[in-house]
């Protein structure tokens, strides 16, 4: 684009709904390839003799949040790093399985930072932001030799050299992986730097402990409110600047990837501050998930989709073929990627593997018991490669299907279905990676930034490192730099007061409305409802029907949940509830913005807008982020009557030029 | 299908624990131990009474919150596999199970079958990390690493964290733990430069809170990622090659 159109808003379907403000990301004019290392260079740094006189609090010590910790710990910053799990090594992305992106480009596939940049920005289907690609494409090269220097045990060919593959949705090869546990390694690495900190005494650690509350104070955040959840006591953390790296809400459809305990609760208290919220409604559904089998079932594991190198995705040709999988030959097979998309075959981006293959299952050609699956087949590979190389590049992802399963997967094909595995959307914050609240930054999957409407396989183990590890501990010493004269906030502040007893009051509305239903059961009955009315497909109709169901839902949970004991010591039913009350009001944020966004792109599919099967994007008129803000009259403790508005950045690109997604 | 349990209940760490029965017979055979805890609190919260504690996160046996023990078993029956793995369909209908925390010395009970281990943690932060600051690492291309020598680092590398290794031993011993640690760390190029300081501050930090070993080899036995009791050998190794270093 050379010439710049004036925005024009597209108006909003939904009722209630007002448009906002148009918001800036501060990226530097000019070429957007050059913009990060241009605003690196600007930012203004606080002297090594003046730096322990800030208190950073971060909050996650996933692969953003020990990153960043560890990075301002390394650099003199006084730093609280809080987590819930028991230690800063358990985050969720220790979970993360096939491997990292990085635009090293040494080899000869013809990879390049710009080739990079384009497929994430494609991936993304045009919906963020293309200075902050390049970012990610630039500092990958060093967040590699960073990892591998503090521990990480990348995969080596035998000369010595770094071991990559490709990952769906590319066709270079530049994945770096540890066998089948990426994440592991990145995440332990991460924690041993962080507690070489905790024992320099730079950082303070938390485990244990959930961020309550924001304290707020003119508008700017000044610290956090937390509960030890060992012994139940609520404190105050004042600080000079406070970092969100709390991770994906995918738990909300209930049934996800995610871990038992994550959650969307501290964007969301972050959000009823007044932090906008960007595309919730973008989700990614994973391809190559373990079906489920239980009635009682309470996650669905992963299967990396690395293995969709090696491994051929079918369902038979004919319906409800009786056949064991090995007795059905070739030529009865419906390979359906590898036909309907030659170029890219069984590599197609995930938000087309898993809609292909929800689409084969409702049309009745899924397989398994429930017929709610479709085969993923490492056999040829087996066959071609030989057990041993195939167990080598795989070895744990097999040995959880086994033990999941009960199957021998390098004899019989594995069976795979879609969930819930990543969340784009999230807080709305600016290049620096702060929010629209002064003070208040937010890192990592917790918030909106890179991926727009999809994300690339093996990019968001790169987004969250580099945020972590290469973009806050810059941007934070420059927020913090012009503030030497700032004191942080009493214990008896106003604004600390407050905070404490806003958490307090919640805890009590919590605990005291006695009824007859417990968390788990509200939280599978929203679940349910949002895999309906605004999963994997999603149609006005269908969204207008989640609004409601929803709002019914969480009045009825106002109105009879039952929680055991009071606020006091190890309560982890309470614990659940309050992260389900908050998913009860995003879920019907999620609804809006999707019923709000009409046309498809990324993983947002909506029935109306499409051709040919094939979603159509609408870049005329939605060639922007939606970032949302929420009005409610009281504070968090009851079932809060919401309303919604559309703030809007809208998107331009200088390098990458604007196409229709197309993996034929 | 049925199972009675007998399940260990304790309000805080300085209160008396005890057994408590229960019985659950709305259970499926492809359930894991978990998902069985789970139902067993639907119940106890809509009956009003305690539901019982106990620690899970990505029950995908990688992030070392869960274990309990079950009929003396650290994480359960089935060896090497996590608790969040275990299935229902190892027991049959109408058994009974004892469940009771991860047991050792160094593992505090903070309520019923959740357990303080921090004391692992100590033992990474004392010397189990990499003293290179962000921004500063050799490009990861200019130092070759072996194929073999990297996927060897690995095998110590997977530990979980878990800590029913501590739990198995007799004595209480993190041997297996520690040793994991060491090994991976002296196996890759720049982790290696530092390899003595890091033996005797994590070794000293280790006998800090944790038993002697007296090589039972139960805890490479229950080890979900199953880590070769050479990790224990390792301990002896590292530490005398630090006391040598410091001699010459
Ligand atoms: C199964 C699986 C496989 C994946 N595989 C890949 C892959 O191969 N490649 C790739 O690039 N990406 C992958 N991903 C995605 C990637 O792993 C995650 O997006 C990324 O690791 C998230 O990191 P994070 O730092 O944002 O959050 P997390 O690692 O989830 O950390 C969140 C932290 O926040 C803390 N926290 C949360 N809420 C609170 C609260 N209220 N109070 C206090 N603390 C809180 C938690 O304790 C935790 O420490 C995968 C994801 C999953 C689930």
């Amino acid at each position: 684009m050379s010439e710049e159109t004036a925005f024009q808003a597209p108006a909003t379907c939904v009722p209630g709904v007002k448009l906002g403000d148009i918001l800036d990301s501060k990226i530097p004019d000019g070429d957007p390839a050059t913009a990060w290392l241009r605003r690196r260079t600007g930012y203004a740094t606080v002297s090594p003799a003046n730096r322990k006189k800030f208190t950073v609090v971060v909050i996650g010590t996933g692969l953003s949040g020990a990153g960043a910790a560890a990075a301002l710990g390394e650099l003199g910053f006084n730093v609280h790093s809080f987590c819930f799990q028991g230690s800063a090594r358990r985050a969720h992305s220790v979970a993360a399985q096939g491997g990292v992106n990085a635009a090293r480009a040494r080899k000869l596939d013809s990879d390049s930072l710009n080739r990079y940049v384009i497929d994430v920005v494609k991936g993304g289907d045009f919906r963020s932001r293309e200075a902050e690609a390049y970012r990610l494409g630039i500092e990958s090269v060093r967040l590699i030799d960073h990892m591998n220097a503090i521990g990480a045990p990348f995969a080596r060919e035998y000369g010595g050299s770094l071991a990559t593959r490709s990952f769906g949705g590319v066709q270079v090869s530049r994945t770096y992986y540890t066998r089948g546990q990426t994440g592991q390694q990145l995440e332990i690495s991460a924690y041993q730097a962080l507690m070489r900190q905790v024992q320099a005494g730079t950082v303070k650690l938390h485990p244990h402990t959930e961020m309550m509350d924001l304290i707020m104070e003119d508008g700017a955040c000044r610290g956090v409110v937390v509960r030890d959840l060992f012994t139940g006591k609520l404190y105050a953390q004042p600080a000079h600047a406070v970092i969100i790296c709390t991770g994906g809400y995918g738990t909300i459809y209930y049934l996800s990837t995610y871990a038992m305990g994550s959650n969307a609760s501290a964007i969301w208290r972050a959000h009823r501050h007044g932090a906008y919220f960007a595309g919730p409604s973008l989700i990614q559904f994973h391809p190559t998930c373990l079906p489920v089998t239980s009635p009682y079932q309470s996650k669905t594991i992963l299967m990396s989709e690395s293995l969709r190198n090696d491994a051929r995705v079918w369902v038979p040709k004919k319906k409800d073929d009786p056949r064991p999988p090995e007795q059905i030959p070739p030529e009865e097979r419906d390979y359906y990627l590898e036909t309907r998309y030659p170029a890219y075959g069984n590599l197609v981006p995930r938000d087309v593997a898993s809609r292909n293959g929800k689409e084969r299952v409702d049309a009745g050609y899924g397989v398994g018991p429930l017929k709610n699956a479709v085969y993923l087949d490492v056999t040829d590979a087996v066959k071609q490669l030989g057990a041993k190389v195939v167990t080598e590049r795989y070895s744990n992802l097999l040995q959880m299907y086994r033990q999941t399963i009960g199957e021998e997967p390098l004899e019989v094909p594995m069976r795979i279905s879609p969930n819930t595995h990543y969340t784009m959307g999230g807080l709305w914050v600016d290049f620096d990676l702060m929010t629209n609240i002064s003070g208040l930054f937010c890192g990592g999957e917790a918030n909106y930034a890179y991926h727009g409407a999809n994300r690339l396989g093996a990019n968001s183990l790169l987004s969250t490192s580099v945020d972590g590890w290469f973009t806050l501990p810059f941007s934070i010493p420059n927020f913090l730099a012009p503030r030497l004269s700032e004191t942080l906030p009493a214990m008896n502040d106003a604004c600390v007061l407050d905070a404490v007893d806003r958490t307090k009051a919640r805890v009590e509305a919590l605990t005291s409305i006695h009824g007859t239903r417990t968390s788990t059961d509200f939280h599978r009955r929203l679940g349910d409802i949002l895999f309906e009315e605004c999963g994997l497909v999603r149609s006005k109709e269908s969204l207008t029907k989640g609004i409601k169901a929803i709002q019914e839902l969480r009045a009825e949970f106002w109105d009879d949940l039952k929680l055991p004991g009071e606020g006091e010591g190890v309560n982890q039913a309470l614990e659940k509830a309050g992260r389900v009350a908050d998913f009860l009001e995003l879920g019907e944020l999620m609804c809006v913005d999707a019923l709000d966004r009409e046309e498809s792109c990324g993983a947002h599919y909506r029935v109306e807008h499409t051709e040919g099967g094939e979603s159509l994007r609408d870049d005329d008129h939605w060639m922007f982020t939606s970032a949302w803000q929420t009005q409610a009259p009281s504070a968090f403790d009851g079932n809060p009557q919401m309303s919604f508005t559309r703030h809007m950045e809208p998107l331009e690109y200088k390098n990458v030029h604007v196409a229709r997604r197309n993996y034929k | 299908m049925k199972l009675t349990l007998d399940i260990w209940r304790q309000k805080d760490s300085a209160s008396e624990g005890h057994f408590e029965t229960y019985e659950v017979d709305d259970l499926d055979p492809g359930m894991s131990v978990l998902e069985m805890f789970d139902r067993l609190n639907e119940h106890l919260i809509l009956e009003g009474k305690e539901p019982v504690t106990f620690e899970s996160d990505c029950r995908e046996s990688i992030c070392g919150c869960c274990g309990v023990t079950i009929d003396g078993h650290p994480h359960g029956p089935t060896p090497h596999m996590t608790t969040c793995m275990q299935r229902l369909r190892q027991f049959t209908d109408g058994q009974r199970l004892r469940i009771e925390p991860l047991r050792a010395g160094a593992y505090p009970v903070v309520q019923d079958l959740m357990v303080d281990r921090s004391g692992l943690d100590r033992i990474i932060a004392a010397g189990g990390n990499v003293d290179v600051d962000a921004g500063s690492a050799p490009d990861a291309e200019a130092l070759p690493v072996e194929h073999a020598t990297v996927e060897k680092a690995l095998d110590f590398a997977v530990c979980i964290g878990c800590g029913a290794c501590v739990a198995a031993c007799p004595n209480g011993a993190a041997m297996l733990f520690t040793g994991a640690k060491l090994l991976h760390l002296s196996l890759l190029p720049m982790p290696k430069i530092e390899r003595n300081r890091r033996a005797e501050r994590m070794v000293a930090a280790m006998e800090g809170e944790f038993g002697a070993c007296s090589l039972y080899g139960e805890c490479s036995a229950v080890c979900p990622e199953e880590i070769p009791l050479t990790a224990v050998a390792a301990v002896q190794h590292e530490r005398l090659g630090a006391l040598l270093a410091r001699k010459l």
